[in-house]
């Protein structure tokens, strides 16, 4: 890939470059009005900066923007280096290692930065990622590719589909275990909805992302990568997880399970949390040693995968606040969801204002879900006489269930059935590790 | 980006007639040494090519960036640096000077006018380290030496004298060197594991790193011997330069060098065996490393590297500062290249109304802001002069806009020369804060002590930096006597000098005055004392 030739620049400020014959990476002089010189390399400018300032790197490495108005003369002095990223040599081959897939949707977890010019180039292919992480050609044989390129708000789920697809066909290809890099904003959905959609799982599937881009020097991407790929290939277990940093050190990448994890912070590296649970498993960074947590499926290569792929997206998740407009009920209806589920407040509260909405709507045989927004805790109708009403007018609680699986895992219910009483019926059935009757201290 | 920040530095700019860009575009300077949490230091040039006059000198000041302090560092151990991130991400003010300093003494008056156009703006912090100096030197056939965290403005033509003398003394061992024939490539990257000779030896460090499952290895350093142990600035010997170079690559907690054994524990028999065992002959040194396997070889290996670099030339680097004005390694200098856009950031387009307000808002310089308060708060030129150079102008503006009752050369007096006479007194005077110099004078103003108790508060305060002025007055005893106080403590004084009072009526003032005052001095207003006294000798009379 190559930086386009006068990347960022418009109008007047392009037409008097291009008049120049410069490019980026050219070197430039500059002289001003005024008689001042300014000397260095062309620089990229971004995409919604203004049209009248030319960026200059100088030869101590700061950056300038000059503005056109001031310019008197701009010369092509001296035709710098392109950014350019050679090709790395493909990574040697150890014999005997697990086979472990990557696959790439997005968000840039393994990248290089040409210094020069600041432009970031994502490593995309297997001898990309090991010249970038090199510690990964010693720790699994990685077949690696990019299946789409969405920053994860924009993942939904016919991506999920697509994702659960894949997984099915590298298992099949033989893979040992496989890791999806995907952005971390909704990481955590991605995995609740893999959890759901690839059942009797042979092998581990690993979701990891970056807190941090790899261009900076904090950034978590090589470490997480490095975890996830050596618990994908070795640790023994067989289902979907998220793995990423367990505190704020480069010590330990922990594996959450897929329907119970949740990102809890905007930019720490340990943002995401088991939920009601504990991790599931923990790699060492330092010594490779894996630990796991007990009772959690084992690899068994001669399991058949169930893939069960399809989600039906007329599913609401609906957060009660104070002053909440009673309307959004009646319009969730009649836009034609096949089920809400209600983010109440503490055990699993709404106003009494919205009794007479929730009625309607339940009268009508839809279903309705309660999970907390408190995020942590188990909802408990019973204890106030606000849960006791909304039992009493059919509102079914979800136990320990995380607000945002339980609206994955409806989605996910409402593609497999088309009845109600079925959906709530499996919405209260564990499936995937999403509920637990009892919830442990340690795990809150 | 702070915009208020920037308003400084760029009137900083002004002042140094520096020629601000027209667009700020922030860079990422990658610092791998764990100062900085994120692993670079936001940094971005505002303006180029000013200059400042210095003793009729013009002195170009290259650039003027804005960047963000790091954390201090505290402490560390083998394995870890502690820092203290009080001061992270604290804008900092960058101004480089032009490579045209020709003498240390110069060097030392540069950083001084510099600074008073920084304190110009009375936006610069008072405090040890809220200036600092870090100095970029270089000699003819040397290297550019980066000496960062020069605290004192007397230190700076020290360190730069001594770096200068560093690096002769780098240059004479190079000269040597060639003189014995030696090529950087003679020094090879060759370890050898001597743990079984030194196994015996009483050295604490080999005890420890051996229990801990480590190794002794060892490096010949060909035509080395007598220079490891050549004193270049105070302390500083090329071994103790090789050193820390080690322990900064390799982790180790130091090394051994031919040079200064037998010591340590490792006695000559050791030595000549080490010696053995690494071929070496007549004019050949070596060093050792006692650690674990992998850090010990990085440790020779960074031994080697600067062994080489001694056979050729003085290699640039980072040094630190020590309050003797030596320097030790700190790091390699960087280059151009760890330098890359801060994407976090967009770039700020400084518009021409930005600069026309902070034009017409420009402080002024130190000599006219001398002649300022001359005229308005009448003070002596020397007092004057004298507060422009202190830390204490923006405290004394915000004292004598409150304590309206008191005289604002006496504020003046107590924040130059007073304050100095009590440093001398070895007095901690930085702790006091400029809310607790407010509070003192203002208890002055409103007649709560006198003010020749401000000083003896100011020391109270020093010692107790928690506290607060008006405690100070109690604890001390300095409130002031209220009236029916003062006159029992007259009455008190006139009837045990009855005599005196009989004997020479009203002429007696002068006397009882004294007596009076001893028991009052600094509690009470001499004015008032003559007053009451001259009453109640006035009734005596009748």
């Amino acid at each position: 890939m190559t930086v386009q030739e006068l990347e960022g620049y418009h109008g007047q400020v392009l037409q008097q470059l291009r008049k120049s014959k410069a490019k980026v990476g050219s070197i430039i002089r500059l002289t001003s009005k005024s008689g001042e010189v300014f000397e260095g390399t062309l620089i990229p400018r971004s995409e919604y900066s203004d049209q009248t300032h030319i960026v200059l790197k100088m030869k101590n490495g700061y950056n300038i923007g000059i503005s056109l108005d001031r310019t008197e003369k701009l010369e092509v002095i001296g035709q710098g280096e392109k950014p350019h990223f050679t090709k790395p040599s493909p990574p040697a081959n150890h014999v005997g290692l697990p086979r472990v897939a990557i696959v790439s949707t997005g968000g840039t977890i393994a990248s290089r930065v040409d210094y020069r010019t600041g432009a970031v180039q994502p490593a995309l292919t297997a001898a990309d990622l090991a010249s970038v992480v090199p510690e990964l050609s010693a720790i699994a044989e990685i077949d690696a590719h990019i299946l789409f390129s969405e920053y994860s708000e924009n993942i939904g789920p016919t991506h999920w589909k697509g994702m659960a697809e894949e997984v099915a066909k590298k298992i099949a290809d033989g893979a040992e275990g496989v890791v999806i890099s995907h952005g971390t904003d909704t990481l955590h959905y991605t995995a609740a909805a893999l959890s759901f959609a690839l059942a009797n799982l042979p092998v581990p599937v690993l979701l990891v992302g970056a807190q941090r881009s790899s261009d900076r020097p904090s950034s978590d991407a090589a470490s997480n990568l490095t975890g996830a790929v050596a618990l994908a290939g070795r640790a023994d277990m067989a289902l979907v997880g998220v793995a990423m940093h367990q505190d704020l050190s480069d010590h330990i990448i922990v594996a959450h399970r897929g329907t119970r994890v949740r990102k809890c912070h905007t930019s720490r590296r340990d943002a995401f949390k088991s939920i009601n649970s504990t991790p599931i498993a923990s790699y060492d960074l330092k010594t490779g040693h894996i630990e796991m947590t007990n009772g959690i499926p084992k690899r068994d290569k001669s399991r058949k995968l169930a893939l069960k792929s399809r989600f039906d997206q007329h599913a609401y998740l609906i957060k009660f606040y104070p002053g909440f407009n009673t309307g959004i009920i009646a319009s969730a209806v009649s836009a034609g969801t096949r089920g809400i589920v209600l983010e109440g407040t503490g055990l699993g509260h709404v106003s009494r204002h919205l009794f007479d909405s929730l009625k309607k709507a339940l009268k009508q045989d839809l279903p309705i879900f309660m999970a907390s927004q408190t995020i942590w805790g188990r909802v408990d109708m019973n204890v106030y006489n606000t849960g006791r009403d909304l039992l009493n007018l059919g509102v079914t609680p979800l136990e320990d269930m995380i607000a945002e699986t339980a609206i994955v895992k409806l989605m996910w219910v409402a593609a497999q059935t088309k009845s109600a009483d079925k959906i709530r019926e499996m919405m209260l059935r564990p499936i995937a590790g999403e509920m637990t009757s009892r919830t442990l201290v340690e795990a809150s | 980006m702070n915009p208020e920040a920037l308003d400084v530095a760029l009137t900083m700019s002004m002042l140094l007639h520096a020629k601000p860009m027209d667009e700020i575009h922030v860079m990422r300077k990658v610092v791998i040494d764990g100062s900085n949490t994120t692993g670079f230091q936001r940094t971005a040039v505002i303006a180029l090519n000013g200059s400042i006059t210095v003793d009729g000198v013009e002195v170009p000041i290259e650039q003027v960036t804005l960047e963000e302090d790091a954390g201090r560092k505290t402490g560390d151990t083998k394995t870890s640096v502690i820092f203290r991130l009080d001061r992270l991400g604290v804008p900092l003010i960058e101004v480089s000077t032009g490579p045209i300093i020709h003498d240390p003494e110069q060097a030392g008056k540069v950083a001084f006018a510099i600074g008073r156009v920084l304190r110009a703006t009375k936006k610069v912090k008072r405090g040890l380290g809220s200036i600092r100096q870090d100095l970029n030197v270089s000699i003819k056939n040397g290297a550019l030496i980066e000496i960062k965290g020069v605290q004192e403005l007397e230190l700076v033509s020290k360190a730069v004298g001594y770096e200068v003398q560093r690096q002769i003394g780098l240059l004479e061992i190079r000269d040597e060197l060639r003189q014995r024939n030696v090529k950087a490539s003679d020094i090879k990257e060759e370890f050898v594991d001597v743990t079984n000779i030194l196994a015996s030896s009483q050295s604490k460090i080999v005890e420890s790193a051996l229990d801990q499952g480590g190794v002794v290895m060892a490096l010949k350093l060909p035509g080395f011997k007598g220079l490891l142990k050549r004193e270049l600035i105070p302390n500083i010997r090329l071994g103790t330069e090789m050193a820390k170079r080690a322990v900064f690559w390799g982790r180790v907690g130091g090394i051994f060098h031919s040079d200064e054994l037998p010591a340590y524990g490792i006695d000559s028999s050791h030595v000549e065996e080490v010696a053995k065992a690494l071929g070496c002959g007549e004019l050949d040194g070596f060093v050792i490393v006692a650690d674990n396997l992998d850090d010990a070889k990085d440790g020779l290996r960074a031994a080697v590297e600067r062994a080489r670099e001694a056979a050729e030339r003085v290699p640039e680097e980072t040094r630190g500062a020590n309050p003797d004005g030596t320097t030790v390694y700190l790091r390699p200098r960087p280059g151009a290249a760890r330098m890359y856009p801060e994407t976090d950031v967009p770039p700020v387009q400084i518009g021409q109304d930005r600069l026309e307000r902070l034009w017409e808002n420009l402080p002024r310089m130190p000599e006219e802001l001398a002649k300022e308060l001359e005229t308005k708060h009448s003070l002596s030129p020397k007092l004057a002069s004298q507060l422009v150079d202190s830390d204490y102008l923006p405290a004394f503006e915000e004292i004598v806009a409150g304590a309206k009752s008191v005289a604002p050369s006496f504020v003046a007096t107590i924040l130059t020369e007073s304050l100095r006479s009590l440093q001398r007194e070895q007095v901690p005077v930085e702790n006091v804060r400029e809310d607790q110099l407010k509070q003192a004078f203002d208890l002055v103003s409103k007649g709560e002590t006198a003010k020749e108790s401000v000083l003896d508060v100011l020391r109270w305060l020093a010692f107790h930096p928690d506290g607060a002025a008006e405690e100070a007055v109690e604890m001390l005893n300095l409130q002031m006597v209220t009236k029916s106080d003062l006159e029992n403590i007259i009455s008190k004084v006139v009837e045990s000098n009855q005599t005196l009072v009989q004997e020479n009526g009203t002429k007696a003032l002068g006397r009882m005055m004294n007596l009076v005052m001893a028991e009052v001095r600094g509690r009470a207003d001499p004015r008032q004392v003559t007053e009451l006294l001259k009453t109640r000798l006035e009734k005596v009379k009748e």
